[in-house]
């Protein structure tokens, strides 16, 4: 039995689409988050540094557990369409590696930078805003974007929360069939396309990073 | 759900299965163990391979990597769940399909993903030290895999430990994709927990052994990045090396 049909096709493709979707909105939101985390961590002295250490235990707690762990927590507590439990999911564990990431870009920054945009009348919001933030961003292009194929790679994990993402469509259709060469086909098939994704990704970076050294 | 978060007898309830935890926490970490081994071995090779000058050996390596950093690690081993045991049968020609335990795949699967990531720190490591090293070895009559083995190696670890070690904390994450095959790790027998007794207690008993194993790695990793910045000092041996120049 042939399993390459139109409509099984458009069937993955669809959880293909899917896929990209999660991962994009649990990217964006995840930076956002990220960020808000690394300025707290990096910049909340004295006063305020209760809240450096609750970012603090946030950080290390997401670090140190598997992102499944938290897929099925969000699960089985919170109710939602499946992109929402998943972007959600996917947001908590990634915002916690961005926010690393983020502040290595920041310790980057030379301190001479908010010196000299403190000398100019900047204040604290604007100093990020327009002058630090920006350049911490240039420099950690290449992790940031090694985190968004870590993102794709782990959206696999959410077939094992029936979520029609592409792994879960590849294995419903794949439960119609029993022949190997079909099956072995259809892994083919999703494992070229995760590969393309991916790897066109890091192509990205690596052309980036070439311009950044040339220039 | 959140409400019986408190509950003492939820709790207790949780505490008496907790041999069906540590069961798990104890085949989870046997997989850690079986795979950052054989991440170790074939990363090591095939961060060898990468830096030497033949052609072939190199395209191997590099097919290898980006194949296995470009996949996502539970189609890989949904792959080996599914496929394996009759794509074995096909190419070892036995009867009937290969039996493959939970535990080979685990172990197996992550240790051919992690060993990707491993390869490429040894291959960075490899390159920091001058190739001058590398032809200042072989005018003494070291041998390539000598020179690799006494001269290379050795001076890549201060660079490598760091990488290597947070290798070794997302290995220890990663086996939770056992999960998904009913492999009967930490992360199975939780969710197997919390399905049956609908108790959220399972999932942050999982939580808190999974933080175990990890917290420390993670505290490693850091004490080796601050050591790595710090700069080597010539060890001083009294009449032999001489005396460290006072600085002003």
């Amino acid at each position: 039995m042939e399993i390459f049909t139109p409509a099984n096709v458009s069937f993955i493709m669809q959880g293909f689409l899917k896929t990209i979707e999660i991962s994009v909105l649990a990217i964006i939101f995840s930076v956002l988050l990220g960020t808000v985390l690394a300025l707290v961590k990096q910049y909340c002295t004295g006063k305020l540094s209760v809240f450096k250490w609750i970012v603090s235990a946030y950080i290390e707690l997401f670090r140190c557990t598997p992102n499944l762990l938290w897929i099925l927590f969000i699960y089985f507590t919170v109710k939602g369409s499946d992109i929402f439990i998943s972007v959600l999911a996917f947001t908590i564990f990634t915002s916690a590696v961005m926010a690393e990431i983020i502040r290595g870009g920041l310790n980057s920054i030379p301190k001479s930078q908010f010196e000299a945009a403190q000398s100019q009348g900047f204040g604290f919001f604007s100093t990020m805003g327009l002058i630090i933030l920006p350049q911490t961003f240039k420099t950690i292009v290449p992790a940031l974007f090694s985190q968004c194929t870590t993102v794709i790679k782990d959206s696999s994990y959410l077939a094992g929360i029936n979520v029609a993402e592409f792994m879960f469509s590849a294995k419903v259709v794949m439960g119609y069939t029993s022949d190997l060469t079909q099956v072995l086909l259809l892994y083919g098939f999703v494992f070229l396309l995760y590969f393309v994704l991916n790897f066109g990704i890091s192509l990205i970076v690596r052309a980036y990073q070439r311009r950044l050294v040339a220039a | 759900m959140l409400e019986g978060l408190f509950d003492p007898k939820r709790w207790e309830i949780t505490f008496s299965d907790m041999s069906s935890f540590l069961d798990g926490f104890s085949m989870t970490l046997t997989v850690v163990l079986v795979g950052l081994a054989i991440s170790l071995v074939l990363g090591c090779l095939l961060g060898v391979l990468s830096t030497t000058r033949s052609r072939i050996l190199r395209a191997i390596s590099r097919v290898y990597v980006e194949f296995f950093q470009n996949t996502p690690l539970p189609v890989q081993v949904f792959f080996y769940y599914m496929a394996g045991p009759r794509l074995l049968q096909a190419v070892l020609g036995t009867p009937s399909p290969v039996r493959l335990s939970a535990f080979a795949i685990g172990a197996v699967g992550v240790g051919l993903y992690h060993a990707a990531y491993v390869s490429e720190v040894i291959r960075t490591g490899i390159e920091s030290v001058p190739r001058g090293q590398m032809e200042a070895a072989r005018s003494q009559g070291f041998t390539t895999v000598q020179a690799y083995a006494y001269i290379i190696l050795p001076q890549t670890f201060k660079v490598i430990l760091p990488p290597l070690c947070n290798q070794a904390l997302n290995l220890v994450k990663n086996t939770s994709v056992l999960a998904l095959i009913a492999g009967g790790d930490l992360m199975y027998n939780a969710d197997n927990f919390v399905s049956t007794y609908g108790y959220l207690q399972g999932y942050i008993l999982a939580c808190v052994l999974y933080f175990v194993i990890c917290f420390p790695l993670a505290m490693l990793v850091q004490w080796l990045e601050r050591r790595a910045k710090v700069r080597p000092r010539a060890k001083v041996i009294a009449g032999i090396t001489p005396e460290p120049a006072k600085e002003a």
